[in-house]
């Protein structure tokens, strides 16, 4: 292949994993912006959105797309559920100490991996896509009878990639509207503004923030959900995950949800396509390396407005 | 005085164990009195500075890493090796400090922790010089310090002895001197320390540097004595357990990462037995901790029998 082709074929597995991160990165970014607390549990969840839905769809016969279905439903909502629990027992209970929680999420942290090691194995497992059909791309070329079009081997994506792509855009527009066009939105903004004065306003700070926390891990594991059938089911999955949606929450601004979506475009493109080209290991020191220095010398990240 | 009896005693016990103690524990005891170190490095930042690093594994790497790399590709013998990890483990703290202490509170942390990911990754990227997460073997020819045979047990003992000895004893006189007072008045308030006409940023780029070079110094001794180097050392998992070993001890007092490395070594020691998921053990403690018992073992001795306990 030559280099077009191909760099068409990283833009578009980088877009895969943009629309995933953008998903996992903006439900820490809720979390983070409302309640102030530094979810290092995050990529657990997600791990546990992909476990649960390989556990949904082997445990529902019929048709892939029923049992795949299901689980984009169900593990969710289990997810959600659990990070509900974990705030009404947790954080709560540490008044949502910035410091402490960043040591109690650690801890949940091994704790999740830990058991799904115990209980799920070490095994990477697949889930079978609801749908799956090849699609091959055209090419233009300029030959010896002028522009004509070709069909490189190789260059091509499946209408499931397609698929999580068009799904994530659509979540991400729902968690726009919810934030911006219902009462529920106005509540977790009136929140995260004053918490003091929402308090005095009666508004149900504890509930918001259980509510917060739960809908930013159920977030995640939905991210989960829909990359399980490109990637495998795994304990330890959680990890780059949460580095990555890290990098795109502090680049786009702590908080700031249309700069965390801009950022996780820009950071899932360049990861795909520098993956492809040089060492992915490289890709990440220099990912590490540039969150580090945001933080230190632009600490309201590359699109946060200056002392927001 | 009844503060250097209680540490000179405790050495003391140390000391006398090396002649009763069976042999799996003897080993034990040597590896704990390492990372100890390790864990009072790491308190001097966060227990009495209020500096909550993620990224302590950074230290301990670049030690164990200086001391390592000097002898493979170098050829050093074990006293300049040493040595030249102390001085990567204080450069490396150097450098973070004069990155990092320009930010504080949770970004602090999120600095530190990427950086600390970027030295993890940086060892995998290496391949060729680190060999990876596979790691390199010190030979046993190389361990020798001044004629001293450090593979050997009742030698590694005791080297592991003197390095745990002189930390702690570093760590007594620096936390009761003046400048160990006003680290703990920066940790309670910065703003009041800043007011004093005190130069904070000068105090906290001195302990970070201090800390770190000590990680560096039980990163390196942790390479001599059991003779092996890998990536697993520079990994999130050991910027952690530092963390884990003073919550559990006691944060801001002396004893309190020795007892807190002491007790969870042996936790996951008896738990590894019964279970593979032996980290589970570690998550428990830390979210019971940070729950119950935010001051730590030796910080509740401090809290119910003895107030004055450094």
């Amino acid at each position: 292949m030559e280099l077009g082709p191909y760099l068409v074929l990283a833009t578009l597995e980088g877009a895969v994993t943009a629309a995933v991160l953008a998903l996992t990165a903006v439900g820490l970014s809720l979390v983070f912006g409302v309640m102030r607390v530094v979810n290092i549990a995050h990529g657990e969840f997600f791990m546990l959105g992909a476990v649960l839905a390989w556990w949904i769809a082997q445990s529902v016969v019929g048709h892939p797309a029923i049992g795949f279905a299901l689980a984009l439903v169900a593990a969710p909502l289990i997810v959600g559920a659990l990070a509900v629990a974990a705030d009404m027992t947790i954080l709560k209970r540490l008044d949502y100490d910035p410091e402490r929680t960043i040591v109690a999420t650690i801890g949940l942290l091994y704790i999740i991996q830990q058991v799904t090691l115990m209980g799920y194995g070490p095994d990477a497992r697949p889930v079978e896509a609801p749908f799956n059909t090849r699609l091959a791309l055209p090419w233009f070329e300029h030959g010896a009878e002028g522009w004509q079009m070709i069909w490189p081997w190789g260059l091509g994506t499946t209408s499931y990639k397609l698929a999580v792509i068009g799904a994530a855009v659509a979540l991400l527009c729902a968690v726009w509207a919810l934030m911006a066009r219902t009462r529920i939105g106005l509540v977790m903004r009136a929140t995260q503004a004053d918490r003091e004065m929402a308090l005095a306003f009666g508004i149900p700070v504890e509930r918001v923030y259980a509510g917060v926390f739960g809908l930013g891990a159920a977030l995640a594991a939905l991210a989960g959900v829909l990359i399980v059938p490109i990637q495998q089911a795994h304990y330890l999955m959680g990890a780059d995950p949460l580095l990555l949606s890290f990098i795109v929450v502090i680049i786009g601004g702590l908080g700031s949800l249309p700069g965390t979506v801009l950022a996780a475009v820009l950071i899932g493109l360049s990861d795909g396509i520098i993956s492809v080209f040089f060492s992915p290991t490289l890709a990440k020191i220099l990912a590490t390396l540039l969150v580090g220095l945001v933080l230190v010398f632009r600490p309201q990240g590359l699109f946060g407005a200056r002392g927001a | 005085m009844k503060v250097y009896a209680l540490h000179v005693g405790l050495l003391a016990l140390l000391l006398a164990l090396h002649f009763v103690l069976p042999a799996y524990h003897h080993g034990n005891l040597a590896r704990v009195m390492v990372l100890a170190s390790y864990a009072m490095g790491y308190n001097l930042m966060f227990g009495y500075t209020g500096l909550l690093s993620l990224g302590h594994a950074l230290f301990f790497a670049a030690g164990m890493y200086g001391m390592g790399l000097g002898v493979q590709h170098l050829g050093l013998s074990a006293a300049p090796a040493l040595i030249l990890g102390l001085a990567a483990g204080a450069v490396v703290a150097g450098v973070l400090a004069a990155l990092a202490l320009r930010t504080a509170g949770v970004a602090f942390m999120i600095v530190t922790l990427m950086f600390a990911q970027a030295g993890y990754l940086s060892v995998l990227y290496f391949g060729a010089l680190t060999r990876g997460d596979e790691g390199f073997v010190i030979q046993q020819a190389d361990r020798m310090l001044w004629g001293v045979n450090l593979s050997d047990e009742g030698n590694r003992y005791l080297a592991a002895l003197l390095l745990f000895g002189t930390c702690l004893m570093l760590c007594l006189w620096l936390v009761r001197s003046p400048f160990g007072r006003v680290l703990v008045a920066i940790r309670e308030n910065e703003e009041r320390v800043r007011m004093l006409g005190y130069d904070v940023f000068a105090h906290k780029f001195a302990v970070m540097v201090l800390s770190g070079t000590m990680a560096a110094a039980a990163g390196a001794s942790y390479g001599l004595l059991f003779g092996y180097v890998g990536a697993t050392f520079a990994s999130v998992q050991y910027s952690i357990f530092p963390l884990l070993w003073v919550l559990l001890g006691g944060a801001g007092t002396v004893l309190g990462p020795f007892i807190g490395t002491l007790f969870m070594f042996y936790l996951i020691d008896l738990s590894s037995g019964v279970t593979t998921a032996y980290m589970l053990i570690a998550g428990v403690a830390l979210v019971v901790l940070t729950l119950f018992a935010p001051q730590g073992l030796m910080g509740e001795v401090r809290r119910r029998i003895w107030r004055g306990l450094p």
